[in-house]
């Protein structure tokens, strides 16, 4: 596993303590998990997503993700109604290990309420978090 | 110090059975047919099923040689931390296969099974006084089906109260298979957070606790092998919301003798007979679950249950409100034979001594280690204690590799990365069969590997060394797993 200096965190991405990221883009918000927890899971072998129109509160579990090692809860950061699913995890799920932030992103939501992204830690935040978790 | 065990050896290579073999090879000769040829209903005929073509003796061979590349509790040691991988007794392997008990038909009549019934009655009741609880199902066919089981009993005693809950409250600490079975039944999981301290406390429980929910499932002792203090003040808060608590009692072999189930505040206790109670596992069965319950549940036991009526043993299905049929037949009757036969020739002074034989041995190694491996939880455990990697941060081994070291040495690894509330997990679990001799070895063989990653870790890295065996390629075949021949 890899120190906290060799990850990679984007400065325009905001993360929960539960390692997911999300992303504003357009009418949607992206989300996925860090490289952090990729980093931690280990090699993924299956990622398990919800439907395209389901619709999850803050805090609801959208999916799972499994390594090697671990089955993982993912968390969705955001309430809302799901957009789009990144279905070529399915066949690839070594996406997330590769490009966690780029191919490896999880799925798209149309957010319900307004500014739950701006609740979320930015960057610098994140890194201290983890920093102290170790 | 003694020779470490790990060693190599004459260990023969083996192709799949597909790849050796020749058509037309088989294990035995028809005799000559003496009746007319008669063709088979054209839906019955194809080209039939790809079975190897292979003499008896290859076929001997193969198997011989796949188990001289394998790994049991009857080679060597195998510390599998909340899998309890004790050594099993012979002698209940004898006892359960004399010929009147391995030639029973579960469809005899109880005329000519009494023998059977009796032993069933008796090892419920056996249970009953081990556990402190008042009755017993022996129907579930493993721990998970024992859960399941539970849970079913915990609704059917929640409906005939008048009352409709739909949640279950389930600590991080708790076995994987709970919330599983919970949600098979059809509640939603809670789950809650232990405390600093690795066991649950009662205001964590007070703060979700209400009267839509049915109760909770604690695994006592917990996943971390520490024995939930709180358990009591849990119950308290549990029952005065009407709810109850189910115990995971897949760790019974820490307690077995000092713990009363009952007067703890437990009123459904799942078992594992082929953990704690001498049946060979690991292998994916058979396994037995027996489920434990206090008098209030005993009308919801599945159906049927062996009374005695008029100085004989009979089946009934007289309980209106039982929640059914969970297995076919009886169970697994094979393995309540060897539970018996265990409990029998053990007695309760020696099963109260096998308990405190297991955490003694598992607080010995704890404490001959912590001092080089992380200790997340320094406190007394129970039957299994629990380390980190975290030692190694800087030097890139990790617990894996430390897993993976140690089968050079003639152990098998133990449970690794679980329970997941603790990263980098080594979850060590000697129990009470492994002699000083063997731990101490052990000991000093976890002693030389975390050497070993601190000094060189490229070259643990490349453990096993000595194995049939290297690493596999657990991602690839997790990602495309190859399932035929």
């Amino acid at each position: 596993m890899k120190e906290i200096q060799e990850l990679k965190f984007p400065e325009d991405l905001r993360y929960t303590e539960d390692h997911e990221w999300a992303l504003s883009e357009g009418e949607g918000i992206k989300i996925g998990i860090s490289d952090y927890a990729q980093d931690q899971l280990g090699d993924i072998v299956f990622v398990e997503l919800p439907q395209k129109g389901d619709r999850f509160e803050k805090g609801g579990e959208f999916g799972t993700v499994e390594s090697v090692k671990a089955v993982a809860e993912l968390l969705i950061p955001i309430s809302g109604e799901i957009l789009t699913v990144n279905s070529t995890l399915d066949g690839s799920p070594e996406l997330v290990n590769k490009d966690p932030y780029g191919d490896g992103w999880m799925v798209e939501i149309k957010p319900s309420e307004s500014d739950e992204l701006g609740t979320m830690m930015i960057r610098d935040t994140y890194v201290q978090f983890l920093k102290g978790k170790k | 110090m003694k020779e470490f065990l790990g060693a190599r050896g004459l260990v023969l290579n083996e192709p799949l059975l597909w790849e050796k073999g020749k058509k037309g090879r088989m294990g035995f000769s028809l005799p000559r047919r003496d009746v007319e040829s008669s063709p088979l209903h054209k839906d019955l005929t194809n080209e039939g099923p790809d079975i190897p073509d292979q003499s008896e003796m290859d076929v001997v061979r193969h198997y011989t040689r796949l188990s001289q590349w394998n790994f049991g509790v009857d080679t060597g040691m195998y510390p599998l931390g909340s899998c309890t991988m004790k050594y099993n007794p012979k002698v209940n392997e004898r006892l359960a296969a004399l010929p009147g008990f391995a030639g029973a038909h579960p469809m005899l009549p109880h005329q000519l099974s009494q023998g059977a019934l009796r032993l069933i009655k008796e090892l419920e009741g056996l249970l009953s006084e081990i556990t402190g609880m008042d009755a017993v199902t022996l129907q579930p066919a493993a721990g998970a089906q024992g859960e399941l089981t539970g849970m079913l009993l915990m609704h059917a005693y929640h409906k005939s109260q008048g009352s409709v809950r739909s949640k279950i409250i389930i600590p991080d600490t708790a076995h994987g298979t709970n919330p599983s079975s919970a949600a098979l039944c059809g509640y939603k999981p809670v789950p809650i957070k232990s405390n600093e301290e690795g066991i649950l406390s009662g205001d964590v429980v007070a703060q979700v606790m209400d009267e839509e929910t049915a109760g909770i499932m604690v695994t006592n002792p917990n996943t971390l092998g520490l024995f939930e203090e709180n358990i009591r003040n849990i119950a308290e808060i549990v029952h005065s919301k009407g709810g109850l608590v189910y115990c995971d009692g897949a760790n019974m072999n820490a307690v077995m003798g000092i713990v009363h189930m009952g007067k703890i505040g437990v009123d459904i206790l799942h078992l594992n007979l082929h953990k704690t109670f001498s049946t060979p596992h690991g292998g994916g069965g058979p396994g037995s679950g027996p489920v434990c319950v206090k008098a209030q549940l005993e009308p919801f036991l599945p159906v049927p249950r062996v009374v005695k009526k008029k100085g004989q043993y009979i089946f009934s299905e007289k309980f209106p409100e039982s929640i059914g049929k969970v297995q076919a037949f009886f169970g697994n009757f094979g393995v309540m034979l060897k539970a018996y036969a265990y409990i029998m020739s053990m007695g309760s002074d020696n099963l109260k001594k096998a308990s405190q034989l297991a955490v003694l041995n598992a607080n010995y190694i704890k404490e001959k280690l912590k001092d080089i491996y992380h200790l997340p939880y320094d406190r007394p455990c129970m039957h299994e204690c629990v380390f980190t990697d975290k030692f190694l941060k800087a030097n890139k081994a990790t617990t894996l590799d430390l897993a993976k070291g140690l089968m050079d040495y003639g152990f098998h690894p133990p449970t690794i990365y679980f329970p997941l509330v603790v990263n980098g997990a080594i979850m060590i679990e000697p129990t009470e069969t492994e002699c000083k001799e063997d731990i101490d070895l052990l000991i000093e063989a976890l002693k030389v590997l975390a050497d070993e990653a601190l000094k060189d870790p490229a070259s643990l890295q490349e453990a096993p060394k000595k194995t049939k065996v290297r690493r596999l390629d657990e991602t690839t075949a997790a990602r495309q797993p190859c399932l035929t021949g």
